[in-house]
């Protein structure tokens, strides 16, 4: 029993010690950040003026709008890819090279696309083969979608995948036995039963897709401001870090709400 | 039917071209004899020597393999400590709450982890630069280390632990013969995760970089942010091999060690791109 003590304390001390530092302080000090002013002072004035402002309600329900297109676009082109990657043999593998472009750094596939949506670029060369004027590609919203939607892909095709893949096809036979066609097997066996992975997908799509702050930079030329973005401007920019705190902790409680709404009994964690 | 299935298969070409193109793209311009990613001037190799000529980016990349390296030999350490605490903490409620504190670091957006680190190390008068970054990227590898390592450590047959303390092993000894060598792919496979995410992270490093010390990926952004040049595309090339044969260790490591058990491969794991 005391070897099993002196070992539990052992093996408490790195990890304790990490997790009172690096996990629960700094979540601490940003939640008391937002409640102080620049001298240290307690304040609720910077969520008065985060919920007094037009400008911080109007980004926030724009980037919560930009992270539903986003989650919204990567599940139309996820679910059917999906479905399909089910099919096939050798399925294991096409998924591995699904997954393999999420191995590939961030800033170089963002990177990229600067150069095929640039205006000299190639596909701005492309459509004026075809007689169209190039257009103003980069640094506009659609951009920042496409860029977006692009990166989050992977990790919205995984957990569908996941979850169609655990299916029983005896049920599928079963829902043909009984005379239901293609479409209505999907519809009414096949899609209820994936739910659980299309809810993960969501969850890790939309969350990240709340706080994105790079793309809207270099992609979106700064035209899209999101949770991320104000973030990143308010500590590193305007060095107002009261303020950067409190989108901060309302970023967090977005992302508790969007776990809750998605929360399935069987949990399972795809993403990192 | 068989044209249905011609229709499919088209989508899923659709899918693959959609996927693979940026980065061909990349590594296509790289070997662009002109300077641009645009038109094609021919073949050439001058970026990539220009890319060994270029002090200031070998020593980023020095940098960046340094801290991953290091940061994902330490998290494997503390995190597998972690596993072994939450594994043999008998209590549940205990184990639920070390559970939940420990995923917040993996569900939480890096923008937020990037940020509550620069208060934590303003706070605590820390200077920010190479060792601020390690600690950081040491910080958000413990968790996925912890993951990884706790499904083997429940796999395991609890009586060769018994057998052992039978057998009057010590804490140690059960530890280093016993218990470790049952686990060690999972703590194989968290160190690459570690690796992979410390390499790839973006947001984290931003924040707690500092001015003197800089990482690949913010390199590439601030490059990026002056405009193209195709050293990068050079660059990105490199990375790919990089990549393409840290999948293909980790696609070893996970086969090895879930072999015999139905679900091999499916656990595949993918590095985090939040907040980027």
């Amino acid at each position: 029993m005391k070897a099993k003590q002196q070992r539990q304390i052992f093996y408490i001390v790195p990890y304790g010690i990490w997790l009172l530092l690096f996990v629960i302080a700094p979540l601490m000090l940003m939640l008391f950040q937002s409640f102080t002013t620049s001298n240290g002072h307690f304040t609720l004035g910077n969520y008065g003026a985060y919920f007094g402002s037009g400008t911080y309600l109007r980004m926030t329900f724009n980037s919560v709008w930009y992270a539903f297109l986003i989650t919204v676009i990567t599940l139309v082109i996820s679910y059917p890819t999906a479905y399909l990657l089910n099919q096939l043999k050798q399925k294991q593998f096409w998924l591995l090279l699904v997954i393999l472009p999420t191995w590939i750094n961030l800033l170089l596939k963002t990177y990229a696309f600067i150069g095929l949506l640039s205006k000299t670029g190639t596909v701005n060369s492309f459509i004026s083969f075809w007689g169209v004027a190039p257009q103003q590609l980069l640094f506009s919203d659609w951009s920042f979608l496409l860029v977006a939607a692009y990166i989050e892909i992977p990790f919205m095709i995984l957990p569908i995948f996941n979850s169609l893949a655990e299916i029983d096809p005896r049920l599928s036979q079963a829902s043909h036995d009984l005379g239901a066609n293609k479409w209505q097997t999907l519809r009414y066996v096949i899609f209820p039963l994936s739910m659980p992975g299309v809810k993960a997908g969501i969850q890790a799509v939309f969350i990240p897709s709340l706080s994105l702050f790079m793309i809207t930079r270099l992609i979106g030329g700064n035209r899209v401001i999101t949770l991320g973005t104000a973030i990143e401007e308010h500590f590193l920019v305007t060095q107002n870090w009261q303020l950067g705190s409190t989108i901060g902790v309302i970023l967090i409680v977005a992302m508790i709400v969007t776990m809750i709404l998605t929360r399935d009994r069987v949990r399972k964690n795809i993403r990192k | 039917m068989k044209g249905k299935f011609k229709w499919s298969n088209l989508y899923l070409v659709f899918v693959f071209v959609l996927l693979y193109l940026p980065i061909f793209f990349l590594i296509v311009y790289s070997f662009n004899a002109g300077d641009v990613m645009q038109g094609w001037d021919g073949f050439s190799w001058k970026h990539y020597v220009e890319l060994f000529v270029d002090t200031r980016i070998l020593e980023i990349v020095v940098n960046t393999f340094l801290v991953a390296l290091l940061s994902s030999l330490l998290a494997s350490i503390i995190g597998t400590a972690g596993a072994l605490f939450i594994y043999n903490q008998h209590n549940q409620l205990i184990k639920n709450i070390f559970l939940s504190l420990n995923n917040i670091l993996l569900v939480s957006p890096d923008v937020i982890i990037g940020a509550s680190f620069l208060i934590l190390f303003t706070v605590i008068g820390f200077t920010l630069g190479f060792t601020s970054v390690l600690l950081s990227h040491i910080a958000f590898s413990i968790p996925i280390v912890v993951l990884m390592v706790l499904p083997r450590l429940q796999e395991m047959n609890p009586s060769l632990v018994t057998a052992a303390k039978d057998l009057g092993a010590n804490n140690w000894q059960m530890l280093a013969r016993v218990v470790l060598p049952v686990i060690s792919p999972g703590i194989l496979a968290g160190f690459f995760m570690a690796f992979t995410y410390s390499l790839d992270d973006f947001a984290v490093t931003f924040f707690v970089t500092g001015n003197g010390f800089s990482t690949l990926s913010v390199e590439i952004y601030s490059r990026a942010r002056q405009g193209v040049s195709l050293e990068i595309n050079a660059l990105s090339a490199m990375m790919f091999l990089v990549s393409l044969l840290l999948v293909l260790v980790y696609y070893v490591i996970s086969k090895r060690s879930s072999k015999g058990k139905k679900r091999a491969g499916t656990r595949l794991v993918m590095p985090a791109t939040e907040g980027l």
